[in-house]
C-alpha cells in the first residue's frame, strides 16, 4: 500500500529549467533521508527523462512525491508529456537503440538507476513515465 | 550567457566546472574547449569535475567528445576528481567512458599529463636525433 | 455456591507443578541439551507461581487484565530465551500447553459439578490461549531479533577496506556477490580510495564461492567504477575452477587486470608505483673481526 506524503509539481519547458528541477529532487530526497549515491541514481535518472520530454515534446510537467510504503520512504516522480508519443516501446526499451543522436542508453540506463520503473505511451497522444526510487534501494 | 571559464597554465589547460551542468551550458564547454586548444596548440586538458553532483548521459558524452576532439588535435584530456556517487551512477547507467584518462585530483592529474607528453617529447627528440 | 478456582489451584500447586514437570519429562521432544531438568524446574515454577499469586475470580476472565503483566512477562522471557537457545516453535508450545493440561486435570479432581467444571474450565482455557499467544508472538519476535542482528554483522564485516601499502588498497571479499553486496563493496572502496588517496586497488575474490556471469558483471563494473575515479582495479584470488567457468560462460575479462594471489597483485602493484621490495643482506663481516 503506497501512501502519498506530499506532492508538487512542476513544469519544464526549456533547457534553463532543467537545474531548478534536478535542486527540487535533490531537496525531496534529502528531506527522506537518501543516501548520496542513491540521491546521485536519482536525479541522473529524472535529468534523462527531462531531456526526453524536452527533445521529442518540447517539455512537459513533472509531479514530484513523496510516498511511503510500510516502513519504506521514498520519492516518486511522474514526467508527463504531449509528444508523439513512443511507436514501439520494447525496442525503445532495449539497451542500445536511439532515435536521437544520444548513445542510446536512455530508457534502459534510467530504468536500471532507480528501484520502479513505468512507462505508458499512446502515438499521437503522449507518454507518462513514471519512477520511484526508495530511500534504501 | 554563463560560461565556464577555461585557465591556461603552460602547455595546459584547466577547467574546473563549479557550477550545476546543464545541455547548453557543456555544450558550449565543448566548442570554447576546442576552439582553446587549436589557438593554444595545448598538449593537455585538465578537466577538475570534483564539484559536479550529477554526469547524466548527455554530459558524459561531452566528457568523451572533448576527449576525442582534443585528440586530434594532439592534446590528451584528464578527466580529474569524479565523486563517488557520479561514478557508481554512470557505470550503472552503461556509461565508462573508455577513451577518457582519469586521475585522483588535480596533481594526480597533472603528473599523468606530464607522463603522457614527456614520452611524446622523447618519441620527438629521438625523431630529430635519427634525422641529424 | 461458585468455586473459587484460584483458591483450589494455589492449593494444589505442587501437584500442578508436579504433573506438568512430569508432562513435559514424558514428552520426545524435551531437549535436554539445551534445557537441564533443574532449569525447566526452576522455570516452571517461577511461572505458575507469579501466575497464581495474580489470578482470582475477577480477572479470570480478563486476559488484558494489568493483573497478568507479570504472568506475560516472563513467559517473554522464557520464549525470547528459548528462541536464541535455537529450541523450535514446538517445544516452546508445549511449554504453555502442558500447563494448561496439568491445570484443567486438578480442576477435573476438584470440581464434580460437570457444569460447573465445563464453566471454570472454559474460562481457564480461554486465560492460557492468551498466553500462548504471547509465547508464539514473543517468540517469533526472539528470532527476528536474532536475524536482524545477523544481518547487521555480516554487512559490518563483509567489506573491510584495508590500506596494504601507501597507495594501495585492498579489499577481500567474502561470499556471494549480488547486487546489493555489490553496492555497499563499491560505495566503501570508492570512498575510502578519495579518503587515502590510493591509485590501486586490489579486490581479492578467494572467499567469493562461486562467479557466475552475474558476479563478472558485478565485479567489472566495480573496475568500471574505480577507473572512472582515476585509480587503477587489480583482480586477485583468482581460483583455477573460477578461471575454468568465466571461459567456459564466455566472460570477458580481458580487460582487467587478473592475477592469481594477493601476493602477485601486490607485486604488481608495487611494480607500477615503481616500487621494490628486497632483501637485505645481513653483514657479518663486522661481528667477525
Amino acid at each position: 500500500m503506497i501512501v502519498t506524503l506530499s506532492k508538487d509539481v512542476m513544469k519544464v519547458v526549456k533547457d534553463q529549467d532543467v537545474v531548478p528541477f534536478r535542486n527540487r529532487v535533490k531537496e525531496y530526497a534529502v528531506k527522506i533521508k537518501m543516501g548520496l549515491v542513491n540521491q546521485t541514481k536519482l536525479i541522473t535518472a529524472a535529468s534523462e527523462l527531462v531531456r526526453n520530454m524536452l527533445k521529442y515534446a518540447s517539455g512537459g510537467e513533472i509531479l514530484i512525491e513523496i510516498i511511503t510504503k510500510g516502513r519504506d520512504n521514498g520519492i516518486r516522480l511522474t514526467f508527463k508529456d504531449k509528444g508523439p508519443g513512443i511507436p514501439d516501446i520494447d525496442l525503445a526499451m532495449k539497451d542500445g537503440f536511439s532515435t536521437g543522436k544520444s548513445l542510446g542508453l536512455g530508457l534502459p540506463g534510467t530504468k536500471r538507476l532507480v528501484s520502479e520503473f513505468d512507462i505508458k505511451t499512446i502515438v499521437g497522444e503522449g507518454t507518462t513515465v513514471r519512477i520511484i526510487k526508495w530511500a534504501n534501494g | 550567457m554563463e560560461r565556464i571559464p577555461i585557465l591556461r597554465m603552460g602547455h595546459y589547460l584547466l577547467v574546473t566546472i563549479q557550477v550545476e551542468l546543464y545541455d547548453r551550458l557543456a555544450l558550449s564547454l565543448e566548442t570554447d574547449l576546442v576552439q582553446m586548444v587549436n589557438k593554444t596548440s595545448a598538449k593537455g586538458v585538465l578537466i577538475d569535475i570534483s564539484a559536479v553532483a550529477i554526469v547524466d548521459s548527455f554530459m558524459g558524452r561531452i566528457i568523451g567528445n572533448i576527449a576525442s576532439m582534443s585528440k586530434i588535435l594532439d592534446a590528451q584530456t584528464v578527466v580529474v576528481g569524479m565523486q563517488p556517487a557520479v561514478a557508481i551512477t554512470l557505470v550503472e547507467l552503461g556509461l565508462s567512458l573508455p577513451n577518457v584518462f582519469t586521475a585522483l585530483d588535480v596533481q594526480k592529474g597533472m603528473d599523468l599529463l606530464a607522463s603522457m607528453i614527456d614520452v611524446e617529447q622523447e618519441d620527438f627528440d629521438d625523431y630529430e636525433d635519427n634525422n641529424s | 455456591m461458585p468455586f473459587d478456582i484460584s483458591m483450589i489451584l494455589q492449593k494444589k500447586k505442587m501437584q500442578i507443578l508436579e504433573i506438568w514437570i512430569k508432562k513435559q519429562l514424558e514428552s520426545a521432544d524435551l531437549r535436554e541439551d539445551l534445557f537441564s531438568n533443574e532449569d525447566l524446574r526452576a522455570s516452571c515454577e517461577e511461572l505458575l507461581e507469579v501466575l497464581l499469586s495474580s489470578l482470582n475470580e475477577d480477572n479470570l476472565t480478563n486476559p488484558a487484565s494489568a493483573d497478568f503483566d507479570e504472568v506475560n512477562e516472563i513467559l517473554a522471557g522464557i520464549s525470547i530465551s528459548q528462541a536464541r537457545q535455537g529450541f523450535n516453535p514446538r517445544e516452546t508450545a508445549l511449554f504453555v500447553f502442558g500447563l494448561k493440561e496439568s491445570l484443567i486435570e486438578i480442576l477435573q479432581e476438584e470440581i464434580k459439578d460437570p457444569q460447573d467444571l465445563f464453566t471454570n474450565c472454559f474460562k481457564l482455557n480461554r486465560l492460557l490461549d492468551t498466553f500462548s499467544i504471547t509465547t508464539f508472538e514473543t517468540f517469533i519476535k526472539g528470532r527476528e531479533e536474532v536475524i536482524l542482528r545477523q544481518t547487521d554483522e555480516i554487512a559490518e564485516i563483509s567489506t573491510p577496506v584495508i590500506r596494504v601499502w601507501d597507495g594501495i588498497l585492498a579489499l577481500p571479499i567474502i561470499g556471494t556477490l549480488d547486487s546489493a553486496r555489490t553496492q555497499v563493496v563499491m560505495e566503501n572502496l570508492l570512498e575510502e580510495i578519495v579518503a587515502s588517496g590510493s591509485s590501486i586497488a586490489i579486490l581479492d575474490i578467494s572467499g567469493v564461492p562461486a562467479v557466475d556471469s552475474l558476479v563478472a558483471q558485478h565485479l567489472i563494473k566495480t573496475v568500471s567504477a574505480t577507473r572512472l575515479m582515476g585509480a587503477e582495479c587489480i583482480i586477485s584470488g583468482i581460483r583455477p575452477e573460477i578461471a575454468q567457468t568465466v571461459v567456459h560462460l564466455g566472460i570477458d575479462l580481458s580487460n582487467i587486470v587478473t592475477k592469481a594471489t594477493l601476493a602477485s597483485a601486490l607485486k604488481f602493484a608495487f611494480q607500477s608505483m615503481k616500487l621494490e621490495v628486497k632483501r637485505v643482506q645481513k653483514d657479518n663481516r663486522n661481528i667477525v673481526s
